[in-house]
């Protein structure tokens, strides 16, 4: 098939309006990830007696339908994806709060629903439709004062982390809290506020450390630079200097059989020890250049919306990835956080999926997005101060 | 576009400050500098780890299934290995993958008769992932066990210790329990000393092997002969080592009885004790040696000088009376070559009590002394060391040692007047040189030699008397106290001997725990008839491998030119 940039149809436009490195970047993750979970994941059905591929079915299965909603939320216009968000957050948190009644208990948390067969981690799914809002109802705040959007956003935010907490996740909503306090940054808030945000965070980390048992103990063998590390993190550190540079081969790693997480959490560990630290660097790079790309992209974008939809998109995906990778190398205490695309899970591939749909949606090149446009919109508010004063 | 003002919450405050901030661009820069800056850690982090040495992360290494240790190599000082690790397959269970339990069962059995039915059925069925079925199993039985490809069953590399020589220097070496750690002998010492390196999991005789002072020939030569005069003496225990007396070194060292040490159930046996340095006994006369040397060095006698030794003395109840009474007055040789308790005592006692105890001690008879096999049991000393304490101990009683401390004293009185403290490793002249510490005049060194010497050649040490090596000795029998009494049937038997006379290279301690008599001995058990007997069998296995040239009588011995001048 052959797409020409004259012709109209919704393909063709899609196609030279997207992004295509992003999108590029963004299936070779997802490749990787298949690749990965077939690398990691064996080990640990046969810890858990599933069979050896269990973990790897599953994967491949949540693929192809995390290809087609990637797809489809790209092709969304931007107001679209503001319903479609305030549509999956309604139903996430709703699940969310079905969760603490009915989830199973899973490592002495309730994260997840089981329908038949499948079991679905509906935080998962909240998180990009949180960042889309909160970054609509910053922007909303700034752009017309006759909608409480401040409230909301906070709102929203306080529900969400609330039903973390009590889940409890505290990587979630740490996650959650720093995105959305990202967005209050750059949504202009002022410093003053960013700061008192900042301070009620370390707060709370103070108060989980006192409050919160195995927080405490993360923390504690992170700062212990005398005894052992973490047993997760020692082995993930074993498997970086086991693999060198270029891996002992696919297949090939020992320390995953060790690493009770290897699939999901320490799957970086895993492309060290297989495939090298030139593998590692790569994704890394992979990571990094979707996050600087989105951000570059929106830098001149008029629309606040967009600005701040894409901003609260890169930031969960980047903050995500990055603590994921620390926490692999070291460099972070253990935290319970999947890497996106790569980690095996289901919830976890198709709600990146989304995301990564919507920030693609939402860096499409649009005509209206014009410089005159943006002047205007200026002045706009500028003859409004003037009427205020 | 909004012309209303905060509604609800929003304060002017706020809003009049965020307006202007519509759309800040420095803050853009500021996250973006931070995500890159957070990025470029990451990489740093993974190239420093790139730089890092590369190990390899084997499961087997780190010892996850396996507890036991890797140990070091033992080797004697001529390099032959006493002790070594090889790697075997331990057989175990994961019972989560058993497919058919009583097969499993049934095969095995089969294969390994050693295991238990009952015991193995139940490990196989339990809950646990994890089961140790056979430790420690020959190539044989893994191949055959492997060939059986029953599901669930795995190996694990375990290192396992060997002993080639098997029994011959089993009080040495000590042994390992199942997890190949050191339960005594050197293996406990290799756990305690800092300094040894254990090796990677893997046999190496080269790296970091342990020299012991040890001569596996000698050593075999020692217990040889010791068996035999167990066997010929009918005795309880027999017990014998060699001692460098310039390095302090002991050569060989065998406890009788003693165990293999591959057989890890027989150490317990019965009397497997290390008599030389965990047994402490009266020696006897073997004791004279001390307080003839301690008159001699303090001047309180001489050679020519003496004591009369016709009369027993009575010292309240007890009366103390010769063996071999000669019922006349007897010069300093006479008193050591016819063993006088009478003339002893009365020497100790001319000494004094203060003075002869102070000797003792400075030899190293009264304390502990600490060796790689660890700390020597403590001597026996009286409880109070009156007069009457000092007559007996001059003649070997109420004081008890440990042999191998009495071997070290009565090294220092040969080897020209230096203590030095035994070992069981390898120890070089030179370094010997620097531990060494005069306790003894040179002068009484040399009288001690001819006394020992004389002994053999007209006293109680005949029988020890290997044609051409010049062994000097001192024999001892003392009488067991059984049930609070001393016996006159259960004796224990020693020699104490060093040759060559003429320059000491090697002192022998020989010992025997109530040997009986034989037709060959007349129907006699002193030491004199069977310790001194078996060690003059011992120097002519032993002399020509310790390097000792023999005098066969071709130019006139040392000891006729020496008696001479006395």
């Amino acid at each position: 098939m052959r797409l020409n940039r004259a012709d109209k149809n919704l393909l063709s436009d899609w196609w030279f309006t997207i992004d295509r490195l992003m999108l590029a970047a963004i299936l070779l993750l997802m490749a990787g990830g298949l690749v990965l979970s077939l690398a990691a994941s064996p080990s640990v059905a046969e810890r858990l007696d599933y069979n050896t591929f269990h973990f790897f079915k599953r994967h491949a299965a949540a693929f192809l339908p995390a290809l087609v909603l990637l797809f489809f939320c790209s092709l969304l216009e931007p107001r679209m994806i503001r319903r479609v968000s305030l549509v999956l957050f309604a139903a996430g948190i709703a699940l969310m709060i079905a969760t603490l009644f009915f989830g199973p208990e899973t490592k002495g948390a309730t994260r997840w629903l089981k329908f038949g067969g499948f079991s679905l981690q509906p935080s998962e799914f909240v998180k990009p439709a949180f960042a889309i809002l909160s970054a609509w109802f910053f922007s909303e705040s700034q752009k017309r004062k006759d909608v409480p959007s401040l409230h909301i956003a906070i709102s929203l935010y306080a529900v969400f982390v609330a039903l973390l907490i009590l889940q409890p996740d505290f990587g979630q909503a740490f996650l959650a809290t720093l995105v959305w306090g990202g967005l209050f940054f750059m949504a202009g808030m002022p410093l003053v506020w960013v700061a008192a945000l900042a301070g009620a965070v370390l707060l709370a980390i103070v108060i989980a450390y006192f409050m919160v048992p195995h927080v405490a103990g993360r923390i504690d063998t992170f700062f212990d630079f005398s005894g052992p590390g973490s047993y997760q993190t020692e082995r993930a550190l074993e498997s970086f200097a086991s693999g060198g540079w270029f891996g002992k081969g696919p297949g090939e790693g020992t320390v995953k059989q060790l690493l009770p997480d290897s699939h999901a959490d320490f799957v970086f560990a895993v492309v060290a020890e297989e495939f090298g630290l030139i593998a590692c660097l790569v994704i890394a790079i992979l990571f990094a250049f979707v996050v600087m790309r989105g951000l570059l992209r929106v830098v001149p974008e008029t629309d606040g919306f967009i600005r701040h939809g894409v901003t609260g998109l890169m930031m969960l995906f980047g903050f995500q990835a990055l603590i994921n990778m620390a926490v692999n190398v070291g460099l972070l205490p253990a935290k319970g956080m999947t890497l996106p695309f790569l980690s095996y899970g289901g919830s976890s591939l198709l709600s990146m999926a989304v995301a990564m749909g919507f920030a693609l949606g939402l860096t499409r090149r649009r005509p209206q997005a014009s410089r005159s446009r943006a002047r205007q919109d200026v002045a706009a508010h500028g003859g409004a101060r003037e009427l205020e004063t | 576009m909004p012309k209303t003002v905060h509604i609800g919450l929003t304060s002017p405050h706020i809003l009049a400050r965020t307006r202007g901030a519509h759309h800040d661009r420095s803050r853009y820069a500021l996250t973006m500098a931070m995500f890159a800056f957070a990025f470029a850690i990451l990489c740093a982090r993974l190239v420093f780890l790139g730089l890092g040495p590369q190990q390899s992360a084997d499961a087997e290494k780190r010892g996850q299934l396996s507890t036991a240790l890797s140990r070091p190599t033992i080797v004697d000082r001529a390099g032959n290995i006493l002790a070594t690790d090889i790697v075997t397959g331990s057989l175990y269970a994961n019972p989560q993958k058993i497919v058919h339990l009583d097969d499993t069962v049934e095969q095995l059995i089969a294969i390994l008769p050693f295991l238990d039915a009952g015991t193995l059925r139940r490990k196989l069925s339990s809950e646990a992932r994890f089961q140790w079925i056979a430790r420690k199993l020959t190539p044989r039985q893994q191949a055959v066990v492997h060939e059986l490809g029953l599901p669930g069953l795995q190996f694990a590399a375990e290192p396992h210790r060997v002993y080639p020589a098997g029994a011959e220097a089993a009080h040495i070496l000590g042994q390992v329990d199942v997890d190949n750690k050191g339960l005594a002998g050197i293996e406990a010492w290799v756990d305690r000393a800092p300094r040894i390196e254990r090796p990677e999991r893997k046999s190496s005789v080269e790296a970091g092997a342990v020299r012991l002072s040890m001569d596996l020939s000698v050593q075999h030569a020692v217990r040889e002969e010791l068996v035999a005069a167990l066997a010929r003496y009918r005795a309880k225990a027999a017990a014998g080592l060699v001692l460098d007396v310039h390095s302090g070194e002991v050569v060989a060292l065998a406890s009788l009885p003693d165990y293999d040490p591959n057989r890890r159930g027989q150490a317990l046996g019965k009397d497997q004790f290390n008599r030389l340095t965990s047994g402490v006994f009266e020696l006897g006369s073997v004791f004279k040696i001390f307080t003839v040397a301690s008159g001699l060095d303090h001047g309180v006698t001489s050679m020519e000088q003496g004591y009369d030794a016709r009369e027993p003395i009575r010292v309240g109840s007890h009366t103390i009376s010769d063996f071999h009474a000669k019922k006349r007055w007897l010069s300093t040789p006479e008193i050591f070559i016819y063993s006088s308790n009478i003339g002893s005592a009365k020497m100790a006692l001319d000494v004094g009590a203060k003075r002869h105890r102070e000797f003792l001690a400075r030899l190293g008879l009264l304390d502990r002394i600490g060796t790689e096999l660890g700390d020597t049991a403590a001597p026996i000393l009286p409880a109070s060391w009156k007069r009457i304490n000092t007559m007996t101990i001059a003649f070997g009683h109420g004081l008890s040692v440990t042999p191998l401390q009495a071997a070290a004293g009565a090294a220092a009185l040969v080897n020209g007047g230096y203590r030095i403290e035994p070992t069981f490793l390898f120890r070089s002249r030179e370094e010997a040189r620097v531990r060494r510490e005069r306790v003894v005049k040179a002068q009484t060194s040399e009288l001690m030699r001819y006394l020992f010497r004389l002994n053999v050649k007209r006293g109680s040490g005949k029988r020890a008397d290997a044609e051409g090596y010049r062994v000097g000795g001192k024999t001892g029998t003392a009488e067991k106290v059984v049930r609070g009494r001393y016996s006159r049937d259960a004796l224990l038997t020693s020699f104490i001997s060093a040759f060559p006379m003429d320059d000491p290279q090697y002192v022998l301690l020989v010992m025997l725990d109530e040997p009986k008599g034989t037709k060959e001995t007349g129907g006699r058990a002193t030491a004199g008839v069977n310790a001194a007997a078996a060690s003059g069998r011992i120097v002519e296995r032993i002399g020509p491998m310790l390097g000792i040239v023999p005098q066969l009588d071709t130019k006139p011995a040392f000891d006729e030119a020496v008696s001479a001048s006395y």
